[in-house]
């Protein structure tokens, strides 16, 4: 298809996202492949209602012969029974769920911001030696992350962060994941065409960075937000924290999970309340997502 | 946080003050990705030329951990194999399936995507879960597919599906399988909804008759880099294959039958106190990586240039 077919459809008329795509596609095929997915998406979200599941069994049938996926008889119990699980905990569980809020909220604000500020560089600024940059960056990916807790945490306790915040907060801006999936999405919906614009205008970077590329890009930075999120609420920091008040919930979690089969019930229950969290935001970004979709790809 | 940099308002091609709003800009990931990222990667490339235990002071050793790795260690090889195995079946699958799935959800309208989606990426938020396939491959009668095999017929006798050299690759596999594909399918997702959909338009009046015609020849192309990203973090993820393995199957499992890499280097590492050995074979395993993903790479680019 050649720039000019292109140039005269847009000149038509502008169309709605819906009102694009028919031509190619059969209603049979489209119900079939629907049905495909449901299946396999069915298996993909077993094991989560698995755990809903099991976290409403009351101890006679968590421990029934033969074994029962669905629960007949569901009640709170398990759920119940948490805070006097926790109830030996030298520091109250508000304290932790307040820590892990915070260091998953900040840190992804943090990350967003740094990983997209940079990867707008990476991709539309005309500095000298950003492509070796971005390809450092890429290629630290791969780097196995177990291998660098010992220099971090020997680099952590020189510069005087290890037990504080700081120590959840540090790695997390830097992650190169985040900087190489905004950069490849900045690559694909800011046409340098809209660069070029800005730059006549007289806008500076900083003005294209926060008042054009993050707009532009949310549906991408929604993304990242997700992903991020997820990582920091289920961080558990390797030896650098060391204060009862400073720990993260998923580090009290494992009190309960490795209670054995008669606590099962409330670890289970225990799971379901960490992922709702994720879930919450991934509803959040989600809508923001597809809300923001239609109108950004090409302006 | 960040600053809004000075706006220049000097000129069109202003070169000295873009570039400082650049480096300004790049600053702050740049540092902390120095302090936390660079400098370490660099000290434990350094370590894997010493013999250090956390205790004593590092001996220097020369290349004697990487000739170690080749002819004095009895299991790297097992492992390293394992770790390619399953790196190069469940790699390209979970890739090709992570955008497959993403492709056809993004046919539907809104709201059956977002339940289709959030189906698939259900895996990713249940988090550390993956221990419920330990109960579903249970190896005595109370795992559910035991259960549900004697109960129709198909076995008399319970299998220990995590011990059995026979199965325990193949249900790894699946786990790992389920377990990463999602962020490469939600950035697949967003990244379908950035097409430029007067491509699909002009497509349609240029003869692009089926939805598979499009596919290749309007949404591959324009999905390029985000591929490229979904490909990268497979690979990332598949030669870590670590949790998964350890916990359906322990460590080691029985013959090293599905040991990896990854937790090879966390017990040479932690229960063994061999830090040089351990980054020598992190600086392996980055190797290998960084192969596989050149490779990857190269074969992107051919797709773009063939159009």
């Amino acid at each position: 298809m050649t720039t000019n077919t292109v140039k005269k459809v847009r000149m038509l008329r502008p169309k709605k996202r819906s009102e694009y795509r028919r031509y190619t596609r059969s209603k049979g095929g489209t119900v079939l492949y629907f049905s495909l997915l449901f299946l396999a998406g069915m298996f993909t979200v077993l094991p989560m209602i698995y755990c809903i599941c099991t976290s409403f069994k009351p101890l006679d049938e968590l421990l029934i012969f033969p074994p029962r996926f669905l629960v007949h008889r569901p009640t709170l119990e398990n759920y119940i029974a948490l805070p006097s699980l926790l109830n030996t905990l030298r520091v109250p569980m508000e304290r932790y769920f307040f820590n892990s809020l915070f260091i998953s909220i900040s840190g992804v604000i943090l990350h967003v911001m740094a990983a997209s500020a940079a990867a707008f560089v990476f991709s539309k600024s005309q500095i000298k030696g950003r492509k070796i940059l971005f390809l450092i960056v890429q290629f630290a990916l791969l780097y196995n992350s177990y291998t660098l807790s010992v220099p971090q945490y020997l680099i952590f306790s020189k510069i005087g962060i290890v037990d504080t915040y700081l120590v959840y907060l540090f790695p997390a801006i830097p992650s190169a994941m985040g900087c190489f999936l905004m950069k490849q999405f900045i690559d694909v919906s800011v046409p340098n065409a809209l660069m070029e614009a800005a730059r006549i205008d007289g806008a500076g970077m900083g003005r294209i960075y926060w008042q054009i590329i993050m707009p532009i890009a949310k549906p991408s930075w929604m993304t990242l937000t997700l992903f991020s999120f997820r990582d920091l609420w289920s961080t558990v920091p390797s030896g650098t924290i060391f204060s009862e008040e400073l720990k993260l919930i998923p580090q009290v979690m494992t009190n309960i999970t490795n209670g054995g089969i008669a606590r099962s019930g409330s670890a289970m229950a225990a799971t379901v309340l960490m992922m709702l969290p994720p879930i919450i935001v991934y509803f959040i970004a989600q809508s923001n997502v597809i809300e923001t979709m239609s109108s950004s790809g090409i302006k | 946080m960040k600053t809004k940099t000075i706006p220049t308002s000097k000129s069109k091609l202003s070169g000295a003050g873009e570039n400082t709003a650049s480096w300004l800009l790049l600053a702050p990931f740049m540092s902390f990705f120095i302090l936390c990222t660079l400098i370490p990667v660099g000290s434990s490339v350094v370590l894997s030329f010493f013999d250090y235990d956390m205790v004593s002071t590092p001996i220097f050793t020369g290349i004697q951990n990487y000739m170690r790795m080749f002819t004095d260690d009895s299991v790297f090889f097992t492992v390293l194999g394992n770790t390619l195995r399953f790196a190069v079946i469940t790699g390209p699958l979970s890739f090709l399936l992570s955008f497959l799935l993403a492709w056809l959800i993004n046919e539907f309208p809104h709201t059956v995507r977002s339940i289709l989606s959030f189906l698939f990426y259900a895996p990713a938020l249940v988090g550390n879960a993956y221990y419920i396939w330990q109960v579903a491959f249970s190896g005595d009668s109370f795992g559910y597919v035991n259960n549900l095999l004697i109960s129709l017929g198909f076995i008399t006798e319970p299998i220990q599906w995590l011990k059995d050299v026979a199965y325990n690759s193949t249900i790894i596999m699946v786990v790992q399988l389920w377990m990463s594909m999602g962020v490469s399918f939600l950035a697949n997702i967003s990244g379908l909804q950035n097409v430029n959909t007067e491509l699909y338009e002009a497509g349609a009046i240029d003869g692009v008759r089926s939805r598979w015609h499009e596919l290749w020849y309007i949404t591959l192309p324009s999905m390029k880099s985000i591929l490229l990203f979904s490909a990268v973090m497979q690979i990332q993820s598949v030669f870590s294959i670590s949790v998964v393995v350890t916990t359906l199957a322990g460590y080691p499992s029985v013959n090293n039958s599905v040991d990896t890499l990854v937790p090879l280097i966390q017990d040479v590492g932690t229960a063994r106190y061999e830090m040089g050995y351990a980054a020598a074979l992190s600086v392996f395993l980055f190797f290998m990586m960084a192969f596989f993903r050149i490779v990857v790479g190269k074969a992107l680019d051919l797709m773009g240039k063939q159009d």
